[in-house]
């Protein structure tokens, strides 16, 4: 005979204000096998969890319902509190009458009665449950790290601090992502290279860390503590291992139309570069799109020029097979289009630049030499007009819903350092809200106004066009409630980051689940910050959602604190939901084999009794190692022989039965 | 409160019942959130939750109108994001032949449904939720679906 106990809990006003938790009780306590019901305040508290125990020694109870919020949120809270009184912990059965009841339905009796159901529903589950024991498995000590910007480089760092071994892979010919572009950072006004390089440098010559630049993730199998990867290395075309970084093949190479990425293609490179002076690691790799010799078979020149021989036109992609126990995603981020936006003529006037490009534009190794120059004309530009929001805030559909966080400081930052270098060029910004929450941000914005005297324009623009060889922007001040018509030379889009578009195919490689934006979803956003729901995978960087530097440092040493707090472990408990099938009942057609997405199932020639009679059965296998509990094969059995542990046929049906009584 | 006064009770004001089977990795934590923001939807539609959809055996639809459910609805993740890869596909194509079969036996094609619904879509998780339950009215009371076995 089973012994059941039900504890309400009332989540302060949470659950109580909207579910009559007496009632539940009392509803509980008339339950059948139901021996014991009580409601408590806080249920997840110490004493909360207490009464749970007392009640299981006391009452000698086989199984416990909790009626509260979320299982993501407390399942395990509760079920080492049973464990701690000596029930099994997977005799534990949570019915969330918060998360699914008292939050979203405001009339009391409405929310009473679904609580109600919920909680019956759990009991006629855990009526069916059966003690679980956990298995075992092992943890490969390598860490993988996708994204080789500060995130990821940071992130690799860290683990490698500590001991482990960890790659970083890039699909770039070089790590410091969007980083490495910039020129200077907010609020300090340091040198972006000044404090990026040194940490590339680190990467490269720490033992414990391993790059692959140009390589991409080609697939993910396995689980957390035991992931295999295969990572295709792109054909450089050069010997990664022989090339020097001495650039002779760069000045001799005839082809000199492909765009310079890293200059945000504002000036032209050779089809064989190296992507910048400070690139890790410092080797040359061909764009088989702009090279002569790859596309027509004649020229072969930097091979000529080359005096280590690491030219080699027959390199192929290679795919390397490694092992992991945790994978960080750190995809980074891309500034939007521009050109989508017609209203400021980004595509027709070459002297409306992006935020990223004047970053370019105003860096030393930029095209310009560090010289702000008009784009057009190469001429000193008088007045510079930024729009700020391009594509942030945007509900119209065009654009990202969200605030892209990082603008208005950096804006604040290129407003002052043009001012403070060219004092006779006039700059306006044009925005809905000035937003600088962070430590020295506002003290910093405030100097732009007050010291570097930018004009600051509530109010959005409209138009931008040219006009007599001088922009002219369109707009409104708020303030002054007026329209304004400003003459101006050149224009600064802020325009709004998202997601590299890997992330998304990163993500579903890794079963990690994606927002609409396709920013990578936190397990809990407040704490569980930088991991994935699924188990082993974590999150640096802007690929979680938009973060200016520091707080992307400080999210990748989080990160990595969190691999590092897997890596330390021998073993990791595996989930005991698994499947299992019954040997008397399968009839080994190989159905269940063909939709597992693990290859778990397996068959073996066994000798069954079935009944008294004894013979030889082909009959299917579960490596429970293996198993991950989606149930696929529960489902295609045509004989019924497969069940999930602790979602079993019985248990999902007893909780459909309560349901619709 | 005695049975006989309760189906009365039931009578005078008809509610739906509503399964919705929600996967644990998606649409389960789409309607947590849902819940945390606070995202009203009718208390008739109450979750079972499932490692994926593709756990959802075709016996535990057929069970829910046996005893006499309304509605039932399948959410699972996104096509090509499901937790273990694959299920979802599974779930798509194994509804579109039951849900045919349902209604060619009498259950209507508004009473069932699939919707994927990822965890950071608490909004799509409600509004699905509304537009299924008003659908539901609209249709009214089901008919229990009968099982010949056990005739009494």
């Amino acid at each position: 005979m089973q012994r059941i106990g039900v504890f309400v809990c009332w989540c302060g006003s949470n659950i109580a204000a909207t579910v009559d938790v007496d009632r539940v009780v009392a509803e509980a306590k008339v339950q059948p096998n139901v021996v014991f019901a009580q409601d408590y305040q806080y249920m997840c508290s110490e004493a909360g969890q207490g009464i749970i125990r007392n009640a299981i020694a006391e009452h000698k109870l086989t199984g416990v319902v909790v009626c509260s919020c979320s299982p993501r949120m407390h399942e395990n809270t509760f079920r080492k509190a049973a464990e701690r009184a000596g029930l099994n912990p997977y005799m534990v059965e949570i019915a969330n009458i918060r998360e699914h009841c008292s939050w979203i339905h405001k009339d009391k009796e409405e929310g009473t009665e679904k609580a109600c159901v919920l909680m019956r529903a759990a009991v006629a589950k855990v009526l069916l449950n059966s003690p679980l024991k956990a298995g075992e498995s092992k943890v490969t000590k390598r860490a993988l790290v996708i994204g080789g910007g500060i995130a990821g480089i940071q992130t690799a760092l860290d683990i490698a601090d500590a001991g482990f071994e960890v790659d970083i892979v890039e699909k770039r010919a070089t790590i410091g992502g969007r980083m490495a572009q910039l020129d200077k950072t907010f609020p300090t006004l340091d040198c972006s290279a000044c404090i990026l390089t040194p940490k590339m440098v680190e990467a490269a010559a720490n033992e414990k860390v391993k790059l692959y630049t140009y390589s991409e993730v080609e697939s993910v199998g396995g689980f957390v503590g035991n992931f295999h990867v295969k990572i295709r290395k792109k054909a450089r075309y050069v010997k990664d291992d022989i090339c020097t970084g001495c650039g002779a093949c760069m000045a001799k190479c005839p082809s000199k139309k492909g765009l310079n990425e890293f200059n945000m293609n504002l000036n032209n490179r050779p089809a064989i570069y190296i992507p910048f002076a400070q690139a890790i690691p410092n080797v040359a790799v061909i764009d088989p799109e702009q090279c002569v010799k790859l596309k027509t078979g004649k020229c072969g020149l930097c091979e000529k020029v080359c005096t280590a021989g690491a030219i080699d036109y027959t390199q192929k992609d290679e795919i390397i097979e490694e092992e992991y126990g945790a994978i960080v995603m750190a995809t980074g981020f891309q500034p939007i289009d521009a050109s989508k936006f017609d209203e400021y003529s980004y595509s027709t006037c070459p002297d409306v630049v992006t935020s990223l490009e004047l970053e370019r534009l105003m860096n030393a190794a930029g095209p310009t030499g560090g010289v702000l120059l008009k784009p057009s004309d190469k001429t000193h530009p008088k007045s510079i007009t930024f729009i700020q929001c391009v594509g942030s805030r945007d509900v119209s559909g065009r654009g990202k819903c969200y605030c892209s966080k990082i603008c208005c400081m950096y804006t604040a930052k290129h407003a002052m350092l043009i001012r403070d270098k060219y004092p006779d060029v006039e700059v306006h910004v044009f925005y809905i809200d000035v937003r600088t929450p962070g430590k020295n941000f506002d003290e910093f914005y405030r100097r732009a106004v007050e010291q570097y005297d930018v004009d600051y324009i509530k109010g959005q623009v409209g138009k931008v066009y040219e006009e007599d060889g001088h922009l002219v922007v369109q707009g409104v001040d708020l303030i002054a409630n007026e329209q304004i018509i400003l003459n101006t030379d050149m224009v600064v889009l802020a325009t709004a980051i998202e997601p590299d578009p890997t992330a998304r195919k990163v993500a579903s490689m890794l079963t990690a689940s994606i927002d609409t934006n396709d920013f990578i979803t936190e397990a809990h956003p407040k704490l569980r910050p930088v991991e994935s729901p699924t188990a082993g995978i974590f999150l640096s960087g802007v690929c979680q959602g938009p973060k200016d530097i520091p707080e992307t440092v400080s999210q990748a040493g989080a990160a990595a604190a969190k691999v590092i707090g897997l890596l330390a472990k021998d073993k990791l408990l595996t989930n005991p939901c698994v499947s299992h099938s019954n040997e008397l009942l399968c009839n080994g057609c190989s159905c269940c084999e063909k939709v597992c997405p693990y290859g778990a199932i397996s068959y073996e020639d066994k000798l069954i009794n079935d009944h008294g009679v004894r013979e030889t059965r082909r009959v299917c296998v579960v490596n429970e190692a293996l198993c991950q509990g989606c149930g696929a094969c529960t489902v295609v059995c045509p004989s019924g022989a497969m069940d999930l542990k602790g979602f079993s046929n019985k248990q999902i049906m007893a909780e459909v039965d309560a349901i619709c009584r | 409160m005695p049975i006989n006064e309760a189906n009365q009770e039931i009578k005078k004001e008809w509610k739906p019942k509503i399964v919705a089977f929600c996967c644990n990795w998606c649409s389960y934590a789409g309607a947590d959130l849902a819940g945390s923001s606070r995202l009203v939807y009718p208390a008739d539609v109450k979750i079972i939750r499932v490692p994926c959809s593709c756990r959802v055996n075709p016996m535990f639809i057929l069970r829910a109108f046996e005893k006499g459910a309304d509605g039932v609805i399948l959410c699972g993740c996104h096509p090509g994001d499901c937790h273990y890869s694959t299920g979802n596909y599974y779930t798509r194509r194994r509804m579109t032949l039951l849900f045919s079969m349902l209604d060619y036996i009498g259950v209507e094609k508004g009473r069932t449904r699939v919707e994927w619904v990822s965890a950071a879509e608490g909004v799509k998780f409600s509004t699905v939720m509304n537009n299924f339950v008003s659908k539901i009215y609209e249709l009214g009371e089901n008919v229990k679906v009968g099982d010949l076995r056990c005739k009494e």
